[in-house]
């Protein structure tokens, strides 16, 4: 049933092409209805599987001369991320009501990338999960290039090649792994069972994880990210951060370290006071932290700011990877939902409520319109947004960032204060752009909108109120998420990872 | 030495004897019935006549039985050569479908009747193993591709297209017969197994070097690898959109397969290696240098290309150089590898330079700006052309991504118990990262840039748009679905026992 997913998003997208010529609202209409039937389907089979433990989908031969299935498997970390790619599907097309032009090759593209990322997410067949992650290339491409902002053409191809080069490194890896693993078959459960000698996973360990970090935005692989982001029209904005990002890190944790957990030991010297390619990728991701967040600070576009604040909250994930203990890495995986939601409903109230409206995301041209009056929806949506980012309690954000706060503490305590000070800083750039956008100082000249402002639609509302629901619902009661993460990490497919390193 | 059975030799020839029958029957037909009529109607004719006798050929070809090996591998029959030979000819019909509409000539019986032949001559080289037949059969095609790239008589870059393809080749064919008198001198026989018996030995001979090396320089020249590539662009660019069309398939198809018998049976013995850290001298480091360059090259000029033919052009060198790669690993599965591989990629070579032609017929040109907003002015069209793109670019689930994955595999499987050869591979998925971006460049001119003029939709012909749609199909079909096509290679391997 859950494969329906997938079928069912490239079903309509199919149907975009057969709808007659210039009907923006039918196409909107089967948008919502695929993404709302594709999310119906994740919640059901979220409500029924209690245990996190791999569930096989969908088992078929696909190319039996190479030992390659159609295998679709789901455990809870998959169903999770699946969940979150059935609420920014909807939320995203709540947020594109008002796309008129080429409505219809809109929403087409669109569905294909959604299905494209459920299908990575129920991917066992590593062969099928990279089919997938690179059919995500194309059509983000086009969204980007044909329906964007800011220098579209040149974000959108920035974007395109850093994935692909991404994915010839994943590809490298794989083709390696399977060809050492005796080419028999490219099951991950099969090819994580298969002891590779611990050189190799050295090798291959670092290829493979960087391949996929680079979509995941690890510094200082990140630079496709903010003006992705910024190109990017509202939807794909909010599905590149909310679900693309996250195919990185998924593939991080799931391919790259299960698949080669001696990659993460000890090279048993030190260089420059490093001592593994765990420390090394930690490192990195802390580095993201700061940086991402020193950046924010000093943006003058608003969307900016939300996209290097993007690049923050990812370091904060693959540090929650790298700390190898249970705590961090089911923390990192609640911080991809999490994210996934406040990214969305970030660039939602910047790129759809603010921008579409005021036609400029300068800070110090927005702070004179007055805008916590004019449209105070979005100020209001905008707050708790950036609460919720900030990490206050009561929001997913601070369940997740306090678990991989943890889990750091234990492994690596140095990083874990610096990546204190990333938070702090956190807290200033979100307030220092939630200041200057919305709350500017109105002693100073106000100048109104050369036109009035119209006011958030209700479509829009609806999606603000979904985002927030679903962050204030894992916020409030994280062991929905927990329940079935947690079982999954214990799942024998982590096995290599325990043996090796696990603490 | 037996007399020589002539009845078994005909029958063994059967196929290419109806293929050359039915290029003179066809000529007869068109010179003698239809020279009165219009240039459509007298191309549908001979089209249709040519595609009768091409799939009556693939008829005697299923029909014949198998193995045969006559002269000491003078001509061979085995499953194998069957199935390169019905490629063949799949790719000829559908070339000649696609010159119906063409209004480039109007000599039509001698055009049909020059790709016949050189299809009779490509059908000739993948049935043999005799440096003889080879080297005659291989000038059959030669010298009917270099007449049909100047066929468009009003192109002054046809004329020169063809000049520069007839020059190299006439010089690359020199090499290669010098390379065989060599072999022939070595080994005292013409017949590639008897010349991998004399060569057999640990320690090279510089001759054999020598040999080895215009062996490598006549073929590399067929098969467009850097840097024997000079005529490519050229020729893919002024030549008629039929003849570029089957130059850059069926004549890729035949040499790739000739090649890799060539060197892997005629060259046993004298491998050498390209795995890292050690290069051993033999044929594979050449080869590996050859294909290396092709990779690098083809992907880093085809950036700067502005027209699209060009641009193909050199995508077909990188591709060339990812083939190659199947000959450095020279077992059974990649050659298995190198023929889906290089039967997808003509599939999709065909259809793209189908899609040329109707630009170009309504544009006047072939410059990447003709394409801009093609996407609303032809949406079929321009979504199969974004279909061979984005497999020529290796993006799944098309069969360009699937004939790299197994190339690449097949190449690191080849050396058992180490990765040596991961240098070539890791080359190879490097530059083919390189080369998204020319491709994406094509296809945001078709979807992203507006179209210059106002909307004006283009009339494609309704043959060939249909053929345009069946090769797309054929291109996702064999993506989707690659065992349909695998199968039945690695079968027919399998059975040949090569």
């Amino acid at each position: 049933m859950l494969a329906w997913t997938i079928y069912i998003s490239f079903l309509g997208a199919a149907a975009m092409f057969l709808l007659p010529k210039g009907s923006a609202a039918a196409a909107r209409i089967l948008a919502l209805l695929t993404a709302v039937a594709g999310f119906a389907i994740a919640l059901t089979a979220f409500a029924q599987h209690r245990t996190g433990e791999m569930l096989t989908v969908t088992r078929v031969p696909w190319i039996p001369s190479l030992g390659i299935e159609y295998h679709l498997a789901a455990d809870g970390i998959s169903l999770t991320l699946i969940l979150l790619t059935g609420v920014i599907a909807i939320t995203g097309i709540l947020f594109s009501w008002n796309i008129e032009d080429r409505a219809k090759e809109f929403f087409g593209f669109y569905l294909l990338l959604i299905g494209a990322v459920y299908g990575v997410f129920l991917s066992y067949d590593l062969f099928l999960l990279f089919v997938f992650y690179e059919i995500v290339i194309i059509p983000k491409y086009f969204l980007i290039a044909i329906w964007g902002s800011t220098r579209r053409e040149y974000g959108a191809m920035k974007l395109a090649l850093y994935s692909f080069v991404g994915s010839a490194m994943v590809l490298i890896g794989l083709i390696a792994a399977y060809v050492v693993a005796g080419s028999r078959s490219m099951s991950l459960g099969d090819l994580a069972g298969y002891s590779f000698s611990p050189h190799f996973q050295m090798l291959a360990f670092p290829l493979v994880f960087v391949g996929f970090a680079i979509l995941a935005g690890l510094w200082p692989f990140h630079t496709w990210a903010p003006t992705g982001h910024v190109a990017a029209p509202t939807a794909a904005s909010m599905l590149l951060a909310g679900v693309v990002m996250k195919l990185g890190a998924y593939g991080c944790l799931r391919v790259a370290m299960t698949l080669f957990p001696l990659g993460l030991a000890p090279w048993g010297h030190h260089v420059l006071g490093l001592g593994s390619w765990r420390d090394v990728f930690a490192i990195l991701a802390v580095i993201g932290i700061i940086y991402g967040a020193l950046v924010a600070l000093v943006q003058k576009d608003f969307k900016f700011v939300i996209g290097y604040s993007s690049v923050s909250h990812m370091g904060f994930i693959l540090l929650g990877l790298m700390t190898l203990n249970q705590i961090g890495i089911s923390g990192a995986v609640v911080q991809m939902f999490s994210h996934g939601i406040l990214a969305g409903l970030l660039f939602a109230v910047v790129g759809r409520m603010v921008y579409s409206r005021t036609h400029t995301r300068e800070l110090a041209i927005l702070g004179p319109m007055n805008l916590n009056q004019a449209i105070p929806f979005a100020a209001v949506a905008f707050v708790i947004a950036g609460m919720a980012s900030m990490g206050l309690p009561g929001f997913s954000g601070f369940v997740a960032e306090l678990m991989i706060l943890i889990g750091a503490w234990h492994a690596f305590p140095m990083l874990a204060v610096c990546v204190g000070i990333g938070i702090v800083i956190g807290v200033v750039y979100v307030w220092r752009a939630m200041q200057k956008a919305f709350f500017a100082d109105t002693r100073t000249e106000s100048v109104p909108p050369d036109h009035p402002l119209p006011p958030i639609s209700f479509p829009e509302r609806l999606g603000a109120v979904i985002l927030i629901a679903t962050s204030v619902l894992i916020g409030i009661y994280p062991q929905l998420l927990l329940n079935i993460i947690v079982p999954a990490l214990n799942s024998p497919m982590f096995d290599g990872l325990r043996k090796g390193s696990w603490q | 030495m037996n007399a020589i059975n002539y009845a078994q030799l005909l029958q063994l020839a059967m196929p290419q004897v109806i293929v050359v029958a039915t290029a003179l029957i066809v000529m007869a037909i068109d010179l003698l019935a239809l020279k009165q009529s219009a240039t459509r109607i007298r191309f549908s004719v001979a089209a249709s006549l040519a595609s009768i006798g091409c799939i009556a050929a693939i008829i005697s070809i299923l029909s014949a039985p198998a193995p045969a090996n006559i002269l000491d591998g003078m001509l061979i029959a085995n499953p194998l050569t069957h199935l390169v030979q019905i490629a063949l000819l799949v790719l000829t019909i559908f070339t000649l479908l696609l010159s119906v509409d063409s209004k480039f000539t109007e000599h039509v019986g001698e055009f049909v009747l020059l790709i016949l032949v050189a299809t009779a001559g490509m059908m000739f080289l993948v049935g043999s193993q005799d440096l003889l037949v080879i080297f005659i059969s291989l000038e059959l095609l030669s010298l009917s591709l270099y007449i049909l790239a100047a066929f468009n008589k009003r192109s002054l870059q046809s004329w020169e297209a063809a000049l520069k393809y007839f020059l190299f080749g006439g010089m690359s064919a020199a090499f290669l017969l010098f390379g065989f008198s060599l072999l022939y001198g070595l080994s005292n026989s013409t017949s590639l197994v008897n010349i991998a018996a004399a060569v057999h030995g640990p320690a090279l001979n510089p001759l054999l070097v020598i040999a080895i090396v215009t062996t490598a320089i006549g073929l590399g020249f067929k098969v467009a690898a850097a840097p024997f590539h000079f005529w490519a662009p050229d020729v893919y660019q002024g030549a008629p959109a039929p003849s570029a069309a089957f130059i850059a398939s069926g004549s890729k198809v035949a040499s790739f397969f000739i090649l890799f018998q060539l060197v892997a049976v005629g060259f046993a013995g004298a491998e050498g290696t390209a795995a890292l850290p050690h290069f051993v001298r033999g044929w594979v480091p050449v080869i590996a240098l050859m294909s290396a360059l092709s990779m690098l090259l083809g992907n880093l000029v085809a950036i700067a290309q502005t027209s699209l033919r060009r641009l193909i052009a050199y995508s077909a060198i990188a591709h060339a150089g990812y083939m190659l790669l199947a000959i450095v690993a020279h077992s059974q599965q990649s050659l298995a590898a190198l023929l889906y591989y290089v039967i997808t990629y003509a599939l999709g070579t065909i259809g793209t330079f189908a899609v040329i032609g109707i630009v170009e017929e309504q544009k006047g040109s072939d410059q990447l700006s003709s394409f801009d907003g093609l996407g609303r002015q032809a949406p079929i069209l321009s979504f199969c052309l974004s279909i061979f793109i984005l497999s020529l670019a290796g993006i799944p689930p098309l069969a360009g991504f699937f004939g790299k994955f197994l190339l690449f595999v097949t190449v690191l499987k080849s050396t058992p118990g180490s990765v040596g050869l991961i240098w070539l591979v890791v080359l190879a998925i490097a530059m083919s990262a390189v080369s998204l971006y020319y491709y994406l460049r094509v296809l945001k001119r078709m979807y992203v840039t507006p179209p210059v003029a106002e909307s004006t939709y283009i009339q494609s012909p309704a043959l060939s748009q249909a053929l345009v749609l069946i090769l797309a199909g054929t291109v996702i079909l064999f993506g989707c679905a690659p065992h349909l096509l695998l199968r039945g290679i690695q079968a027919a391997i399998e059975a040949s026992g090569l």
